[in-house]
């Protein structure tokens, strides 16, 4: 039954005043568009490659961010960042530093999970696509905040390489919907390009802090 | 006067690519870059061969029906060229649907032409093998509303309704990467790499981009309409790919280009 109905039983009845504010009936007309846009676009896209139609569909986290223009009040907020905490996995071993040489490589490798791309060719990061991270590439996007001096400004604390970590695995974990993808969560790297990449900018030797 | 416009746009663009850096890019690349600008500068926008392509195949007897476009309402009456594009997307009651440029162009395809369905869409873009008569033809009908302010309206009920399932796709969130549009073109000032990303959100920024399509791109060689430019950025955003002219693509251009309302239409130009 939707509130319009309700309304008029409650007028029928003689109650004084309507409950149904004007909020209520844009969050339904929010909620109808949202389905009618998804019905469009599952008439509107094809499978193709590696990208199925089933990327049409959205988790908790993709729906709401959506559902409030990636600016959700702060209980929403709470409620993705919890549940990707829930989501967030650490390596079994304990290791979070890997090779911050191969960690480069990912963060400058902008392949995987396009319909044109090789499903067998590893993905990479593409941290730099949003970040400046090393002096020496000046090709760096502005979505995200400069990471050059990121272990060397923060310290080398095994808690700041566990934040580092958990950011890179699900950064809706630490801020909700972020413009950085979900990389562990959403298997775009394995766990030893993580590494690698936590290294890059948590290894005292690596570009990124010198 | 347009020419020497396209120059002094050409400069700019040889210029940024010259500040490219050669770390991402190794500088033999960026030479040759340089020089497809260069070729392509000399002879002025390559989109006019397309507008010329185009308006042959506006006026040629083609399809089963032998008959030209030349009476093809594409929003402004039948026939009428100039200006018809930026009243676009639109209702059309005739088909009972809204419809962008490529969308009324299948239509008229079929129902003045003859052609089916599949044939009026079988090239959607050219590639190197093969040319594409519709992105031809979008560069003439374009190409005939340079100058021209765009107008679209939102009277008919099926244009509110376009236009607000269009921002919903704008705001959809998915995929692997969690990508929408927003994420990329919801901010101002934002880069990827060095690539300038406009505010498809705000008035100003929203015209420039808008205006500035159908393209001819240098570094494809190739004229590019507004059907693959979403195309296109679907692909980055890892979603599947999107059928050509489907709902989706015509409510998300209905989006956009209401956006750039007001917008000087300066298409087809010439980009990267
Ligand atoms: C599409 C853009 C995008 C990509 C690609 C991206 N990030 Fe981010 N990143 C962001 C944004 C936006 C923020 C700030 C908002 C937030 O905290 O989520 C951020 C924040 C971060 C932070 C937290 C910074 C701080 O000050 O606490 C780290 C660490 C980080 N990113 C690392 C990476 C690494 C490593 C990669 C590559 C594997 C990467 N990012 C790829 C957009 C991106
Ligand atoms: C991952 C980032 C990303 C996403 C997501 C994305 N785009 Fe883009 N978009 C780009 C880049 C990069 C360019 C510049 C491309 C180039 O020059 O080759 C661009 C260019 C454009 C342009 C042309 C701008 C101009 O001034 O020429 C339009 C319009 C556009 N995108 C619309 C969209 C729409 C609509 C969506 C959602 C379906 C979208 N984009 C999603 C990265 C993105």
């Amino acid at each position: 039954m939707n509130h319009k109905t309700i309304c008029l039983i409650a007028a029928a009845l003689m109650v004084a005043g309507c409950a149904v504010t004007a909020e209520q009936v844009a969050a339904e007309k929010e909620a109808a568009n949202s389905q009618a846009a998804l019905g469009m676009m599952k008439t509107s896209f094809k499978t193709r490659g590696q990208a199925s139609v089933d990327r049409l569909n959205q988790d908790e986290t993709q729906a709401l961010c959506s559902q409030y223009r990636d600016n959700p009040p702060k209980n929403i907020r709470e409620k993705i960042e919890a549940l990707n905490q829930t989501l967030t996995v650490f390596p079994a071993d304990g290791k979070l530093l890997g090779d911050w040489k191969e960690g480069e490589k990912v963060a400058q490798s902008g392949v995987g999970k396009q319909f044109s791309d090789n499903p067998e060719t590893p993905a990479g990061g593409n941290c730099y696509a949003c970040h400046q991270l090393t002096k020496a590439e000046v090709s760096y996007g502005n979505i995200g905040p400069s990471l050059y001096n990121f272990g060397k400004v923060r310290g080398y604390a095994p808690e700041i390489a566990k934040y580092a970590y958990g950011k890179i695995y699900n950064a809706e974990a630490y801020s909700a919907c972020s413009n950085m993808p979900r990389f562990g969560h959403s298997k775009i790297l394995t766990e030893q390009q993580i590494k690698n990449v936590v290294a890059l900018l948590m290894d005292p030797e690596s570009p990124v802090n010198k | 006067m347009r020419s020497s416009f396209l120059i002094s746009v050409g400069f700019a663009v040889i210029l940024a690519a010259t500040a490219l850096p050669a770390a991402s890019q190794s500088s033999d690349d960026t030479i040759k870059e340089i020089e497809r600008y260069r070729a392509a500068l000399a002879d002025g926008n390559p989109a006019e061969l397309w507008e010329a392509r185009g308006e042959d195949l506006w006026k040629q007897t083609r399809g089963p029906k032998m008959a030209s476009l030349e009476k093809c309402d594409i929003g402004l009456g039948a026939g009428i060229v100039k200006g018809a594009y930026a009243v676009l997307p639109k209702y059309f009651a005739d088909a009972d649907r809204v419809m962008d440029l490529e969308t009324r162009l299948v239509h008229c395809m079929v129902n003045l032409q003859g052609f089916t369905p599949e044939q009026a869409k079988k090239d959607p873009f050219g590639g190197p093998s093969k040319k594409s008569d519709m992105e031809a033809l979008v560069a003439y009908i374009t190409g005939a509303s340079r100058g021209v302010q765009m107008n679209v309206a939102s009277n008919h009920p099926k244009e509110q309704e376009y236009y607000e399932l269009g921002k919903k796709i704008f705001f959809h969130r998915g995929g692997p990467h969690d990508f929408s549009c927003a994420n990329c073109h919801g901010a101002d000032s934002q880069r990827i790499r060095l690539q300038d990303l406009p505010n498809l959100l705000k008035q100003p920024t929203a015209q420039r981009a808008y205006t500035s399509w159908p393209a001819y791109r240098v570094s494809q060689g190739e004229l590019r309409s507004f059907q693959w430019r979403l195309f296109d950025c679907f692909r980055q955003q890892r979603f599947p790919e999107l059928v050509f002219t489907s709902d989706a693509s015509v409510a998300l251009t209905m989006f956009l280009a209401k956006n750039a309302n007001g917008g000087v239409l300066s298409a087809p130009s010439i980009k990267r």
